[in-house]
């Protein structure tokens, strides 16, 4: 055998080539443009489970978008979507924030927790990149004055407002039963910054706080939680915690016997959640929470509802945040008409957009903050997570104090 | 003040995770003590098996407690085969690539567990979860009392199967003298991976038991294997009266100082004690002097 390549052959072949990859580039021309998003969440590590009930938000909103046409004004651009796990930490937030300014995304979605959130929109800040805040609450997000920072959501100043107030309302209403309190709360920047808030508020409402007590996350065990709990023997106990140790606190609560006039969250990280809600349902029985939850009267949050059960997930509020915050970006890049970042920007500045899924009426951001936002309270009757206030679209009557 | 009920009740809450808490630390302190590395892999074997308990009771409704024999075979042949087959040659003899290759292994399972069942949280409702013994002033949870009992009994059989059997003489051989047991005509490598195997099927078993009253996530066994680190370090590396002595001792003080000083701070407690055992007595309570 000789040469199996002589020149021409090589030119014929690599002409070939040269035109086969360049074909995509000549189909993709014919197609609009798209306009890269960026959405980060935590979907390894300690808060994975809540990142990754964040993304099914942001990816269900952008497929709606898309199906729905796109972004119009840009001749119907799809939305992509370029996804950055912060791997439940700050480092990693600002890392894929990093990662995504290179990829020259638009905006940025996402980041679940205040940490996260603080970090990853700062350095977003740095490149002018929008970015949305999905959930985390913490007052100093928005205080800080970063002018490409939003935060569609309630901060933890107005939730925490709320769930005081709806909490007086609530024990008053019932003829003041409560009067102890045991707080309990994880120690990190959540948990630790309600109990504080908590501690200067309840005494000015007429509460006596028997003990504050603050536990790791993760927790091996919530013995000694319930047996202070049950040393102090409080009327009402307030917890503060994720899911793992919540559900670990409750189901020790049960074994034990310990049974208080009224448990009431603010941003509970298990009392507003289906999971616990199937598991357990004795345990959460009667739960009280004061948090997050989508507007049951539109009809596009019931059927998201419904595709996500339908898919074996359960239902979290980090969907309908997550789905809300996507669908307000678009109609910023809409109305802005363009990717530039600055007038996306101006866009969200300007925004009335209605067409979201949580009960906040028109938004209108000030500093950064949807001045709408705020908080429901729900509780766990048989078996399911019903909204107890605001009375305009509750569809339940409280439950309190427990029947023993 | 603290009535003294409730120290009792938070003395024996301690005792009871300090059972689960031996039973991981059985098995770290014995694959040091023989093939003198840690396995990083410990905490992933541990979540792994976690989730093989969780995958029984909801798909085959077998109980947990009914599952330890079968988990321990089960995760002995894992952990023999793991040794004997992947950590083992890709080794090449030296501790350093044993300590990367576990790490690497603990890498693959967390990750392959959470492409798996995604980061949910889960747990199973066994039927006595619930249920507990009245002590009058405290309630002792049925299936906390009877994982305390399994795992003592496990540390007694792992104890008798080290002193009385020909394979535990074998074991103790290999980890006093690895060439003088190897010249005496020991299988070095099985041995290696009898005790990976051993290790291995004692963190199925504590699976076993913390699933009735607990949950589990990918990362979880974490959680456990630091302070399991601990108190290997505390009742001496290689020891097994010193791994369950330290695991109840870190158990209590784990339960009584976060009464007094909260969850959180809580965990102090440990470090302070495990600092204090590194400075007075490095070798650890039941540690060999060298």
């Amino acid at each position: 055998m000789t040469k199996l390549i002589n020149r021409r052959t090589l030119l014929a072949g690599s002409t070939m080539v040269a035109t086969t990859v360049a074909m995509p580039g000549i189909l993709r021309a014919a197609e609009p443009p798209t306009v890269k998003v960026g959405v980060i969440q935590p979907v390894t590590g300690a808060l994975a489970y809540d990142g990754q009930q964040g993304q099914i938000g942001a990816e269900a909103a952008i497929k709606a978008i898309n199906d729905a046409g796109g972004i119009k004004s840009l001749g119907g651009a799809k939305i992509e979507m370029v996804f950055g796990d912060a791997r439940s930490t700050p480092e990693g937030g600002t890392a894929e924030v990093e990662r995504m300014a290179a990829a020259e995304v638009s905006a940025i979605v996402g980041g679940f927790a205040s940490p996260i959130c603080l970090a990853a929109s700062q350095a977003a800040s740095r490149y002018d990149l929008p970015y949305l805040v999905d959930v985390g609450v913490a007052d100093s997000i928005i205080t800080r004055g970063l002018k490409n920072t939003f935060r569609f959501g309630p901060g933890f100043g107005i939730v925490a407002q709320t769930g005081l107030d709806n909490l007086v309302k609530i024990n008053d209403a019932a003829g003041k039963p409560a009067k102890t309190v045991v707080i309990v709360h994880e120690d990190g920047l959540f948990g630790a910054g309600l109990a504080k808030l908590l501690q200067a508020e309840l005494p000015k409402r007429g509460f006596e706080i028997l003990d504050t007590i603050a536990h790791p996350t993760p927790s091996r065990d919530m013995s000694n939680v319930a047996l202070q709990i049950k040393a102090k023997n409080p009327d009402l106990v307030i917890p503060s915690s994720y899911y793992g140790e919540m559900v670990l606190l409750m189901r020790t609560l049960q074994q034990q016997h310990i049974k208080p006039k009224g448990i009431y969250c603010i941003l509970n990280g298990a009392a507003s959640n289906f999971r616990f809600v199937k598991e357990f349902p004795d345990a959460a029985q009667y739960l009280m929470d004061c948090n997050h939850w989508h507007d049951p009267r539109k009809p596009v949050a019931e059927a998201l509802r419904k595709t996500v059960e339908a898919s074996g997930k359960f239902w979290t509020y980090n969907i309908p945040m997550n789905y809300s915050s996507m669908v307000i970006l678009a109609d910023a890049i809409e109305r802005a008409g363009s990717t530039d970042r600055l007038k996306i920007i101006e866009a969200l500045n300007s925004s009335t957009f209605a067409g979201h899924i949580m009960p906040y009426g028109p938004t209108k951001f000030v500093g950064g903050q949807n001045q709408g936002a705020a908080p429901v309270n729900t509780q766990v009757q048989a078996g399911d997570i019903k909204v107890i206030y605001p009375t305009d679209f509750a569809d339940a009557k409280v439950v309190y104090p427990y029947p023993a | 003040m603290l009535s003294p009920d409730i120290i009792l009740a938070a003395v024996l809450n301690g005792l009871m995770n300090g059972a689960i808490y031996a039973l991981i630390a059985l098995g770290l302190t014995l694959v040091y003590g023989v093939l003198h590395i840690i396995n990083f892999a410990h905490g992933a074997t541990l979540t792994a098996a976690m989730f093989v308990v969780f995958i029984a009771f909801t798909v085959f409704g077998i109980d947990p407690f009914v599952m330890i024999p079968a988990m321990a075979l089960g995760f002995f042949g894992v952990g023999y085969a793991l040794q004997r087959f992947v950590v083992g040659p890709a080794a090449q003899g030296s501790d350093n690539n044993v300590l990367l290759i576990t790490l690497g292994l603990s890498i693959m399972i967390e990750n392959g567990l959470l492409a798996v069942f995604h980061s949910d949280t889960r747990s199973i409702d066994v039927p006595y979860g619930f249920s507990s013994f009245d002590l009058g002033f405290t309630f002792l949870s049925v299936p906390k009392v009877a994982g305390f009992g399994v795992s003592l009994a496990v540390a007694l059989v792992l104890w008798v199967i080290l002193i009385r059997t020909d394979t535990g003489k074998a074991i103790r051989a290999v980890a006093r003298e690895r060439m003088g047991a190897e010249l005496a005509g020991i299988d070095v490598e099985h041995i290696f991976a009898v005790t990976f195997g051993l290790g291995a099927a004692t963190v199925a078993i504590a699976a076993c038991l913390l699933m009735p009253t607990f949950y589990v996530s990918p990362r979880i066994g974490n959680a456990f294997v630091l302070v399991a680190f601990t108190i290997v370090v505390l009742g001496g590396m290689g020891s097994i009266p010193g791994a369950v002595t330290g695991a109840l001792i870190v158990g209590i003080i784990e339960s009584v100082s976060g009464l007094f000083l909260d969850e959180s701070l809580g965990q102090l407690g440990i470090f302070i004690l495990f600092i204090l055992v590194l400075l007075l007595r490095p070798t650890g309570l039941f540690g060999a002097r060298t």
